[in-house]
């Protein structure tokens, strides 16, 4: 069968490289790094700004974070309400203990609506349970319409950030994209397009409107559920929420079991907390809220689907389980120095930066050599932890996460963290190899390459440095000056030889 | 097992930890909800804030309204333009003086290709955020469905003064009477717009390109 959907890279997070093989490659591509920093600067700089104008910020993240602790400390009574208040909506309930199962809801009620295909909204949830090509296989076509997600779909590419998944595509590289794809999969973009941002989300705006209008299913994630009312929340910039959650007869949300929040109320602390986070706004252009079905006005067909995969793992672990309180910002991503220089590939897994590095081993947990590296991915500077809505201590989770990654390695064979100081052991262990090693530091350090001497030298070392950058090394090496003191004239001292 | 109950058992095993069944006691919240935020002038933010996003303020008395209403959809051309079956009569002949109006009743929604071919849209609103520079639609009657205010390219938003909270909290408490009877509610802060070429902003992407804000005093 052909497919009926752009095809992607096969991405296979298992037995994907650790995050300093993906790293390396990463950083190779100049263009990304340089499209990164732009955009990270600039997003930091508008949350930054935002986030200055709230005399309570601080009260705002204590509530934030209480709220979500308080709901994570008795999910299971706020889940159960939340069902009861959705069916009393008129909505369908559904519960998925894994990926494979949440797909098979969105596919048996597809199938069921008489549909081959469905728009979707951005979710993580849904990228996270890889439902796109869970349809593929299933036949049915699913549609990005969020701009960012329609560039990565049509490019055959993966996301590369939580907020702006297309952050490492320039203007020009989206123009050859819609150029050579959108024909393929619909409405064709305009022959004399031109890499203008308002061309091209013009061309946007009318290849999905033909989508929009016809689709009869819609797929979303949602970023909040309150257990109170029943009530669904979605928050987006563009429209395509709005298009896709009003327009089709049914409508099916991927809601992670840990998106609850107890009362209505509790959404004023959220919606200030959330768009100063994420996009650096005061508020995002729209928000839906829907309770179940409306009658006439919108989807008269309303599934939810409730997904565990991996969250009641992380619920486990008692100093775990805050990464649970997580509601997707990105805040740490953009003032990150180390995604802000691998990009958001590196960390192979649709969650990636700070979060990614603490959340990702929770949900999978860390057999895999990629998960098992992501809590090393950092140089625990804390600025994750201080631009964090919900005050998620990632700094103090990765030192959490690595002595159980090193505990699993020791009982299961060479641990990461063993073996990298295993190298600098060997290094500093052994007087030749010190003064050699020393020597080569120097020597780097004196080359008129710019780059070259901030890098460490040998394996192990050489990875973890690609990405940053060393102090320069001194001119020469304690024993050289002191030999070179002692053999200046007029000093008595001898050095011992 | 089901689904359900394999995943709330465990749920349950995860938080055996957790003694204190009341949560409320278990996680206390200092929080006061609700609060205004301070500021000198509510209706100055409001307008400054929505013109902020590029979004138009148009502001006028009760009896200039209709007027208004008639000479901007003049000014953007529009030809055809839908408004909900409760929308004021008055407001509604003023559209009419300007365009086309198909006038939507609510148990006979427009079919999607032809709401698709109407230019522009006149609703009320339920509750404006002057510090967000948002309006919130709870979609009463004279808001109508959602896909109204939604397809059309051009929204006209009736805000009466009175109906301008000063932030957040306020609002949410407003709300809750809307959700508590099941109605969906829509948050609009300017018209849609996208980041996501080069963190460019682009006014209109898939929702009204142009949104007009009729300030009511």
């Amino acid at each position: 069968m052909t497919r009926r959907t752009p095809d992607v890279a096969p991405v296979t997070w298992l037995g994907m490289p650790a995050f300093p093989a993906n790293a390396k490659v990463q950083l190779a591509n100049d263009r990304q790094r340089a499209n990164l920093t732009h955009a990270t600067r600039t997003i930091r700089a508008k949350r930054a700004a935002v986030v200055s104008e709230v005399d309570d910020w601080e009260q705002l993240r204590l509530a934030g974070a209480a709220i979500k602790d308080r709901t994570l400390r008795h999910l299971d009574t706020y889940l159960v309400e939340f069902e009861k208040k959705l069916k009393a909506a008129g909505a369908t309930v559904h519960w998925a203990r894994d990926a494979a199962e949440a797909n098979q809801v969105v596919i048996d009620v597809t199938r069921a609506a008489g549909a081959d295909e469905v728009v979707k909204v951005k979710s993580m949830a849904t990228q996270e349970i890889e439902l796109n090509e869970a349809l593929e296989e299933a036949g049915i076509a699913a549609w990005e319409t969020d701009l960012a997600e329609l560039i990565v779909q049509l490019g055959h590419d993966s996301p590369s950030h939580i907020l702006v998944p297309a952050i490492h595509r320039n203007r020009s590289e989206i123009r050859e994209i819609f150029l050579t794809e959108m024909g393929r999969y619909g409405r064709a973009a305009p022959d004399d397009l031109t890499d203008d941002p308002g061309r091209l989300a013009e061309a946007a705006r009318i290849h999905l409107r033909e989508k929009f209008l016809r689709a009869k299913v819609a797929v979303s994630g949602a970023n909040f559920a309150v257990a109170e009312t029943g009530t669904l929340v979605v928050v987006e910039s563009e429209g395509n929420g709005r298009m896709c959650l009003t327009l089709p007869e049914t409508l099916i949300t991927v809601v992670g079991i840990e998106k609850v929040l107890p009362t209505f109320a509790d959404l004023e602390v959220f919606l200030k907390l959330l768009p100063r986070s994420s996009t650096g706004e005061r508020m995002n252009p729209y928000t839906t809220m829907w309770t179940g079905a409306h009658g006439l006005d919108g989807p008269r067909d309303v599934h939810v689907v409730l997904v565990d995969n991996g969250r009641t793992n992380a619920l486990a672990d008692q100093f775990g389980r805050q990464v649970l309180r997580c509601i997707r910002c990105s805040a740490c991503l953009n003032i990150c120095p180390v995604y802000e220089r691998v990009g958001g590939h590196a960390y192979g897994s649709v969650y990636p930066g700070p979060i990614g590095a603490v959340l990702t081993p929770q949900l999978r947990g860390h057999t895999e050599a990629i998960d098992a590296s992501l809590p090393f991915a950092s140089s625990l500077c804390g600025a994750c932890f201080d631009v964090c809505p919900v005050r998620i201590e990632i700094p103090d989770l990765l030192v959490h996460l690595r002595r159980q990654v090193v505990d699993e390695h020791k009982r299961g064979g060479l641990g990461l963290e063993r073996l990298a100081m295993g190298v600098l052991g060997e290094v500093m262990g052994n007087p030749h190899s010190l003064r050699a090693a020393q020597i080569a530091s120097t020597l780097a350090g004196k080359l008129p390459i710019p780059g070259i001497g901030r890098k460490l030298p040998g394996p192990g070392a050489s990875a973890w440095t690609t990405s940053r950058d060393l102090p320069m090394p001194a001119a020469e090496t304690f024993t050289q000056w002191w030999r070179k003191r002692s053999d200046a004239p007029g000093t008595d001292e001898e050095p011992d030889r | 097992m089901s689904a359900r109950d394999e995943i709330l058992g465990r749920i349950r095993g995860a938080l055996a930890d957790v003694g204190e069944p009341d949560p409320a006691r278990d996680v206390v919240l200092d929080w006061n909800y609700g609060q205004p935020l301070p500021m000198d002038d509510v209706i100055a933010r409001f307008v400054q804030r929505v013109e902020d996003y590029r979004a138009e303020v148009v502001r006028a008395d009760e009896a200039a309204l209709p007027g208004q209403i008639t000479a901007v959809l003049q000014r953007h051309g529009a030809t055809a333009v839908v408004v909900p079956a409760g929308l004021p009569e008055a407001w509604r002949d003023a559209a009419g003086a300007a365009a086309d109006v198909v006038v939507e009743q609510r148990r006979q929604p427009l079919p999607h290709d032809e709401l698709n071919r109407i230019d522009a849209v006149v609703t009320a609103s339920r509750v404006s955020i002057a510090e967000t520079g948002t309006i919130v639609l709870d979609h009463a009657p004279d808001q109508g469905r959602r896909a109204l205010s939604l397809v059309p390219d051009l929204h006209l938003c009736v805000v009466r003064e009175g109906d301008v909270v000063s932030d957040v909290g306020e609002a949410v408490g407003l709300l809750g009477i809307s959700v508590a009877s099941h109605r969906p509610l829509t948050w609009i802060s300017g018209p849609s717009a996208t980041s996501d070429i080069e963190l460019n902003r682009v006014e209109g992407v898939h929702g009204p390109r142009t949104l007009v804000v009729l300030l009511v005093g």
